[in-house]
């Protein structure tokens, strides 16, 4: 069995690991450093629920291993949150009912947070279009749409 | 999932992968991208001893024109592709292309060589590819070889990539004037592969005549479909609304489909008809025709 010893950066603080070569990131972070906001949903690169951001870029950590994160800075959604006080994401997702069973959430906050860290002011089918990676069996897009818009709108 | 065992390297530089494929010869696998490696082997349908992981080598992601080429470095990300300026203002085919791979998520790690070096003929590259006349440089223990396009898809995910040889360059010849390309896919839904899906790059002569027509077809057979008689068809015709159809008609019939959850194999044939017949309609516009 492989073993390999990386540091990763997750939401700032860097974790000494020891990983197999097998690892999925999404393992690495929710059962080895137990930060479980990232879930899991298909576990076939379909959905987008385990979206985080690996050096800033949105990807779906169930298609990323833990060792291809070695040095490298991930974001995940405990990270949003800033001293008790919500990111805009967050309170637009609250604001706008922007979920209902909360399951995408996580996914779909990280995939915006990127897009609104490239594009302040994003029109709606740039919204839907970034987004589109990241499924809401609920069928709520409508609402999501509605709350990337409030956090943009705060982030000007 | 879980995918079974494998040992993992990350070489530094491109002679060091070489080496690591030469040692591990079969048992080695190019990881890239890994959008499509890494859920083959989640699933189980496929198993490697050894990945190596190209991703940590400088140098292999660039898009750029030189010495009458656009040129593609192999491990080039398609969301890279995608929002390059060059490619956007030059070359809108490979827009068309990068847009409609996977989903955004995706296209943040899968890269270009990576989709050409898989062989599965759902993919989108291989036939817009096919279409421009692309070149692929193969890099292994002795150098550089350049293979043609046109020779590169073999069979169902078999390439003309050695065991020992990484996918390092895409060269693709920068389009005369009155040039154009479109990439038209057929899908069911985002992150999909395509039902059927048509690549066209056309180049126009002063009077509006076909001078050089490239025209492919994705996942309407084992391998990306080079549709050469509606090509040679057009050739030498003015881009008429009847002469298009015949050959949207000609690439229909270059397609091997088989039945599946996406359609029957008439439906997949007259999606190659209908697709090839926009995709050149686009093609020909963007060249300036009309």
């Amino acid at each position: 069995m492989a073993m390999h010893t990386i540091r990763v950066t997750v939401n700032g603080t860097a974790h000494d690991a020891q990983v197999e070569s097998r690892l999925l990131l999404v393992h690495l972070l929710r059962d080895q450093l137990r930060l479980t906001g990232t879930h899991i949903g298909c576990d076939t690169t379909h959905c987008g629920a385990c979206t985080v951001l690996l050096d800033g870029q949105p990807v779906k950590s169930c298609t990323v291993l833990a060792v291809q994160a070695d040095g490298r800075q991930v974001s995940t959604v405990e990270g949003l949150e800033k001293d008790g006080k919500l990111h805009p994401l967050q309170e637009g997702f609250w604001e706008k009912h922007g979920l209902q069973c909360g399951y995408c959430t996580p996914g779909m906050m990280m995939t915006s947070c990127a897009l609104l860290a490239r594009n302040k002011t994003p029109s709606e089918g740039e919204i839907r279009e970034a987004i589109s990676g990241n499924l809401c069996r609920c069928t709520g897009y409508v609402n999501i749409v509605k709350a990337v818009q409030y956090a943009a709108e705060r982030l000007r | 999932m879980i995918p079974a065992s494998f040992d993992y390297h990350a070489p530094g530089s491109l002679p060091e992968a070489l080496a690591l494929l030469s040692k591990y010869g079969d048992e080695a696998k190019v990881l890239s991208g890994g959008q499509s490696l890494l859920p083959l082997l989640k699933l189980r349908l496929g198993q490697a001893g050894h990945l190596i992981d190209i991703g940590r080598i400088p140098g292999l992601e660039y898009v750029r024109e030189d010495g009458g080429m656009l040129r593609i470095g192999g491990r080039t990300r398609e969301s890279v592709l995608e929002r390059s300026e060059l490619v956007r203002s030059k070359y809108p085919i490979l827009v068309d292309t990068a847009k409609v791979i996977a989903d955004p998520l995706v296209r943040n790690m899968a890269t270009v060589g990576g989709n050409l070096a898989h062989g599965d003929p759902g993919n989108d590259h291989p036939a817009t590819m096919l279409a421009l006349g692309a070149l692929v440089v193969a890099t292994g223990p002795k150098g550089e070889r350049v293979i043609s396009i046109d020779q590169f898809f073999l069979g169902l995910f078999r390439t003309a990539l050695r065991s020992d040889e990484v996918l390092t360059e895409i060269r693709i010849p920068v389009p005369p004037a009155r040039s154009g390309g479109a990439y038209v896919k057929l899908e069911r839904k985002v992150g999909d592969y395509a039902t059927a899906a048509a690549a066209a790059q056309v180049t126009l002569d002063a009077k509006g005549v076909f001078e050089r027509v490239g025209l492919a077809l994705t996942n309407v057979g084992p391998t990306p479909i080079k549709a050469s008689d509606a090509e040679k068809f057009l050739v030498g015709k003015r881009p008429e609304v009847a002469t298009l159809a015949e050959a949207a008609q000609r690439a229909s019939r270059a397609a091997s489909p088989s039945a599946d959850r996406r359609g029957s194999v008439e439906y997949k044939r007259d999606m190659a008809r209908v697709l090839s017949g926009r995709a050149l309609k686009l093609a020909v516009e963007r060249a300036g025709g009309r």
